[in-house]
């Protein structure tokens, strides 16, 4: 164990020079993070995976992986109770206290950026195809991706008319909690061609009053196509008396994306897609 | 004896009977007392030998130390790094907890009183709160350091300013009026928790759920910084706490009385409150809000050896560290890999444990 931690400083060492960290002969990862996950997946390296987190639940397979916790309250002892060799993980993940004792026993962490942008998830899976010693595939997955956003950008850049678009995550006593800057719902509107009508009012979450809401006039509602506590009908938010004096709730116009989209990852260039097409139309 | 009829027997008069019953009763606490201490160790040996990680090698690692055999880097940050330092932590804030929650019940004669009365808790909530917030504004240079330091500081810091401040309105011309602690006490509950609010409406949808994780409690980020920043004010408090047992007997008379039975009164209070505010914020402040310890320990004793301060005081520093060692092994091996706050292990395990004590002796309780 000694040995591996004095090879994995001499790794940093190296990877310092070549520009980005290299652990090719792990073989007991633990991955914290749904995107970064759904990665190493994409990278056909699930085999070297031993554990993952709460947030970690796609593809399906990854839900089999023993659970290390929530990525931001992982517990030191716990992680380490499945002897990993790497651990990958999105850099908000926490507490520092156990980053720290992480550390302490020698086990590398490479730390991804969290963006909510179109670079953001090319430099994500650069970064852990590097630490997996999968560079060429992992070049070739973010070329595609690249690829899809740049094809996606055309079309919006194309489209002369800007579409007003409101994020609401959920109905919190007859006020909207909706998407200011910051989230993964604003980075996936502007992907999309939508402008957050929100933008740049806030970031975060935050709950509107009726007037801010009647002032913003979107065009369209966005929400999320959730099974779970954020489920809403369409109506709970379109009989709201507020939204009805909009743009969006006279058309009655409610758009869905599914939930995994709101996290920045392999799908999100599908998913920037789906919903340019939910808004604009099929061309 | 049973436990009932053993309680009830004051009811009987007559001297001998009284010293009967004292008699039994300190045997019965003495005996407690070693058994405690034994519990105590065997939980705390335990609490070093068996985690999540179940294949450490504990015994080694734990020698390593001194010399004494070869282990693994991984073995020794486990025994040294995270479980011997949250061993210390649960065995410290578990006493603190339950020996501050006697203090206050015997100042404040009142069964329900807990050391959340003397504000800390709420101001230290505040404090966290304005800490983990104001992480997300400082550059991340600062916080990396920092970020380890931060929330505790923020804490302590608040539950400090909350309880000098509520002591300051309670005492009028060299007189603390512990009812009047107890009104302003839910004032500033009422303004702290506004305050925290104001804050929460500016975090961030991570810091909520920092936010949520910290008032739900946890030894999981014990590290031996944190035991050291807790450790002194803990000691000091566990130490004078004893000087109070017999004023509190006294007090339990009422204040006059006690001020006519020679107890200087008025001292007595402001050291159980600075007691109290030194144990619980700095308890609070390395673990997050940890519930019923303070409640529980102290009931639990006073039927199992009678209300005497001067035995119930260290009983309740021994068993509050062996009910959260305990605890806290639930907590960190029921899901492992992951782990539970170990506020829900106390409360889900606590609460329908005092009910039952509750209804199995309502009619002693009844007060």
């Amino acid at each position: 164990m000694r040995r591996r931690a004095v090879l994995a400083v001499l790794a940093l060492l190296a990877a310092g020079r070549a520009g980005a960290e290299q652990y090719p002969d792990t073989r007991q990862i633990v991955s914290i993070g749904g995107p970064i996950t759904e990665i190493v997946y994409a990278l056909g390296q699930q085999n070297r995976l031993v554990a993952r987190d709460t947030t970690s639940t796609y593809p399906e397979a990854a839900t089999d992986l023993p659970d290390v916790g929530y990525m931001r309250q992982l517990s030191p002892e716990g992680v380490l109770s499945v002897g990993p060799d790497l651990i990958l993980a999105r850099e908000t993940s926490g507490p520092p206290e156990t980053m720290q004792v992480l550390g302490e026993a020698g086990i590398p962490v490479v730390l991804v950026p969290d963006r909510f942008d179109a670079e953001g998830v090319s430099e994500a899976v650069r970064m852990v195809g590097d630490a997996l010693g999968e560079a060429d595939a992992a070049e070739a997955m973010a070329q595609r991706i690249e690829a899809q956003f740049a094809a996606l950008r055309q079309g919006v850049e194309a489209r002369p008319d800007a579409l007003r678009v409101l994020f609401v995550l959920s109905v919190d006593g007859g006020r909207l909690n909706v998407a200011g800057s910051g989230t993964g719902a604003d980075g996936l509107l502007s992907l999309a061609g939508g402008t957050n009508v929100m933008g740049s009012a806030f970031g975060g979450y935050k709950l509107i009053t009726d007037e801010a809401l009647i002032e913003a006039a979107p065009d369209a509602i966005l929400m999320m196509d959730s099974t779970g506590d954020h489920s809403l009908a369409d109506e709970a938010v379109l009989t709201i008396p507020a939204v009805t004096a909009t743009p969006a709730g006279q058309a009655g116009r409610v758009v869905r994306v599914p939930d995994w989209a709101l996290g920045f990852g392999p799908r999100t260039p599908e998913a920037a897609r789906d919903l340019h097409d939910a808004l604009f139309g099929t061309p | 004896m049973s436990l009932l009829e053993q309680v009830r027997q004051p009811r009987r008069r007559g001297r001998a009977a009284v010293e009967a019953i004292a008699g039994d009763r300190t045997d019965r606490a003495r005996l407690l007392t070693a058994a405690l201490c034994a519990a105590l160790v065997l939980v705390a040996l335990a609490s070093l030998g068996w985690g999540a990680a179940d294949d450490t090698r504990a015994l080694p690692a734990l020698l390593s130390r001194f010399g004494l055999a070869e282990a693994e880097l991984r073995d020794r940050v486990i025994v040294w790094g995270v479980r011997m330092p949250r061993m210390v932590l649960g065995v410290l804030v578990g006493a603190a907890l339950a020996v501050t929650g006697a203090v206050m019940q015997g100042l404040f004669r009142n069964p329900l009183a807990d050391p959340g009365l003397v504000g800390v808790s709420a101001g230290a909530g505040l404090g966290a709160v304005s800490g983990i917030v104001l992480a997300g504004a400082l550059p991340a240079l600062l916080t990396g350091w920092l970020g380890l330091w931060l929330v505790p500081a923020a804490a302590f810091a608040g539950g400090w300013t909350s309880t000098l401040l509520l002591y300051a309105i309670a005492t009028r011309q060299g007189r603390t009026s512990v009812a009047t602690m107890l009104l302003a006490g839910i004032a500033l509950a009422a303004l702290t928790g506004a305050l925290t609010g104001i804050i929460v409406y500016r975090a961030t949808d991570q810091q909520l759920r920092d936010l949520t994780f910290w008032g739900m409690g946890s030894l999981a980020g014990a590290n031996w910084s944190r035991v050291m920043l807790a450790a002194p004010l803990i000691l000091a408090a566990l130490a004078a706490a004893p000087f109070l047992a017999r004023a509190l007997n006294a007090l339990a008379l009422g204040e006059a009385a006690a001020a006519h039975l020679g107890v200087p009164v008025q001292r007595m209070k402001t050291i159980a409150i600075l007691t109290v505010a030194a144990a619980v914020g700095a308890s609070v402040s390395v673990t997050g809000g940890i519930g019923f310890i303070g409640i529980v320990v102290p009931h639990l004793l006073r039927l199992m050896q009678g209300p005497d301060h001067r035995y119930l005081l260290p009983n309740a520093a021994l068993l509050g560290a062996l009910l959260l060692l305990l605890a806290d092994g639930i907590a960190r091996t029921v899901i492992a890999p992951a782990e539970l706050p170990i506020g829900i292990v106390t409360a889900t395990l606590g609460g329908p444990f005092f009910m039952w004590i509750l209804l199995r002796n309502r009619a002693v309780m009844d007060l």
